[in-house]
């Protein structure tokens, strides 16, 4: 255990494709999270900006971008990227600087303008960045993993597309109540299947789009959080932020191979295992203890993945606890009752802080109608480009 | 675009990655710095050819036009293009590939043995870009 830190305030702008510059997503997110805590920008310490991958600086220096549009005041500044962990790891050094004294209260924002259509790397000819190859020599898109994962399921343990739909199905329900999400309509499992299919075996509404979207966090020491008058905040208590290893047995993004097992026996876990049993560890609680988590459901096909990495339930075994019925709302473990990326979309650098910031609100009571009776622990999952393991636990 | 990835012609060519001489693990795309198993004091690395055949470890295909710097004719119909992610047993490696030109996705099997063959990725007046494909044994193009 290292200690734990409160969530004073969580906001959001929403998610949609909004056409506007990633610094008003941002600072409009900051205010609400601001807004939610009871605190003055001034009152800040510390801010820390999860940065956006943006021709130009901004989008690189965000912490200070957003300072800057705040209004300057002083605070320290800190910018991390971690491509799709980059929130979690913004929240890990808001942690880090809270419970090590240099600062008593951190604002974290993350905000993106998502480009049109596929992610793509950046440009010009750059054969020694392994996302600029996949895309140059084998036209490897996203959704290509997404669908080698969703066909290797297939073929391993019997799941089925109709399964991949009922998460979309799961998902579109939960989004329909949340405010935040970019679609909000209810989705059915025909619908699903009559989409085009866009890396088969999965279809345009088995992936999540890309969208614009900003979140934000106000952590504090839990001192602080008393003495502003809040004796049992949601507290965040295990940030995991690990890599994998040697030997990276299952394809990952952006990789064109996996490591070889030749020399040294694969780990007994996969990487995305080690992420949740990191928080776990850390956290002191296990799969057990969950009251809903909040998993990356880049594709419908993966969200069944986390079920098993997470330990919700046996290997092989996700598909049958989707299909029980236990990860929607009212289920034993509720997952992604925000309605995940399947409502959101991707905001590369917002959504692991937006996931922080559901579990926020869930562990409040504060979540509406998509609300998980009586949440007590909640957890977060994710995982970067180029081996960044991300989980939050947070608990009331 | 990438120098050393693969040799030879017909029933000769390979993909070729290297290996620790210390340790023996196998890297592709090739490493020639360092040897990446983290318990390894690291030893020189040698270039070896890959088997030539695997198993298929997965599958899926893009049924949209890959964005740059993928190249193709944005003037011709986009074809939807097959990847193969290949099982190699003597390494314990899965390397990603395209298809031959006319394998689609109907065609493969989680598990089906396949060969590496040498393939064009691109080519315009003046240059040909060459590629390694995936290819089910047992079919000729
Ligand atoms: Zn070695």
């Amino acid at each position: 255990m290292t200690g734990e830190v409160a969530v004073l305030g969580a906001g959001m702008h929403p998610w949609g494709k909004w056409g506007r510059n990633f610094v008003e997503y941002g600072v409009a997110a900051a205010r609400a999270a601001l807004t939610d805590a009871g605190l003055d920008w001034r009152d800040i310490g510390s801010i820390i900006g999860a940065d956006t991958v943006r021709g130009g600086y901004p989008g690189y220096v965000a912490g200070a971008t957003f300072a800057k549009a705040l209004g300057w005041q002083g605070a320290r500044v800190t910018s991390v990227y971690a491509a799709c962990a980059t929130g979690a790891q913004a929240v890990d050094a808001a942690r880090a600087q809270i419970l090590s004294g240099q600062a008593e209260v951190v604002l974290v924002v993350g905000a993106d303008a998502a480009p049109k259509g596929f992610f793509r790397p950046a440009g010009g000819h750059r054969p020694d960045d392994p996302d600029w190859l996949r895309f140059r020599v084998l036209g490897a898109t996203n959704p290509v993993y997404f669908g080698l994962y969703a066909r290797r399921r297939m073929a391993v343990h019997g799941d089925t597309p109709d399964d991949f739909a009922q998460v979309k199905v799961k998902n579109a329900e939960m989004g329909a109540l949340n405010p935040h999400a970019r679609y909000r309509k209810r989705v059915t499992a025909e619908e699903v299947a009559a989409s085009a299919v866009v890396a088969d075996p999965l279809r345009l509404l088995d992936i999540c789009a890309t969208s614009d979207g900003g979140a934000a966090v106000v952590l504090s020491s839990l001192e602080f959080a008393r003495r502003h008058g809040d004796a049992d905040p949601v507290r965040i208590r295990a940030v995991s932020t690990v890599t994998p290893r040697y030997p990276n047995t299952v394809l990952d993004l952006p990789d064109v191979a996996t490591d070889s097992a030749v020399a040294v026996d694969p780990p007994a876990e996969t990487f995305r295992m080690s992420i949740a049993r990191a928080a776990y560890e850390e956290a002191g609680v296990g799969p057990e203890d969950l009251s809903l988590a909040e998993v990356y459901d880049l594709s419908t096909a993966l969200e069944v993945q986390w079920y098993e990495d997470l330990g919700l339930c046996a290997e092989g075994e996700g598909a049958k606890l989707l299909r029980d019925g236990e990860t929607a709302l009212g289920g034993r473990i509720p997952v992604n009752a925000s309605g995940g990326l399947a409502s959101f979309g991707e905001a590369v650098p917002a959504q692991a802080i937006a996931q922080v910031c559901e579990l926020a609100w869930q562990l409040r009571g504060e979540a509406g109608q998509r609300q998980v009776a009586g949440a007590r622990v909640g957890i977060s999952a994710n995982q970067g480009l180029f081996g960044h393991g991300s989980a939050v636990i947070a608990v009331r | 675009m990438v120098v050393g990835w693969f040799t030879g012609e017909g029933d000769g060519f390979r993909l070729l990655g290297t290996r620790c001489a210390a340790c023996a693990s196998v890297f592709f795309p090739r490493e020639d710095h360092h040897c990446r198993n983290p318990a390894c004091a690291g030893g020189a690395l040698v270039e070896v050819p890959l088997s030539r055949r695997g198993r298929v470890w997965s599958y899926t295909d893009s049924r949209y036009r890959p964005p740059s710097p993928y190249v193709s004719d944005p003037e011709l119909p986009w074809d939807p293009c097959a990847l193969i992610a290949v099982e190699l047993e003597a390494e314990r490696i899965v390397v990603l590939g395209q298809a031959a030109p006319g394998v689609t996705v109907a065609d493969l099997t989680v598990g089906m043995e396949v060969e590496v063959v040498p393939g064009v990725l691109h080519e315009d007046t003046e240059t040909t870009w060459t590629t390694w494909h995936w290819r089910p044994t047992g079919v000729k193009a």
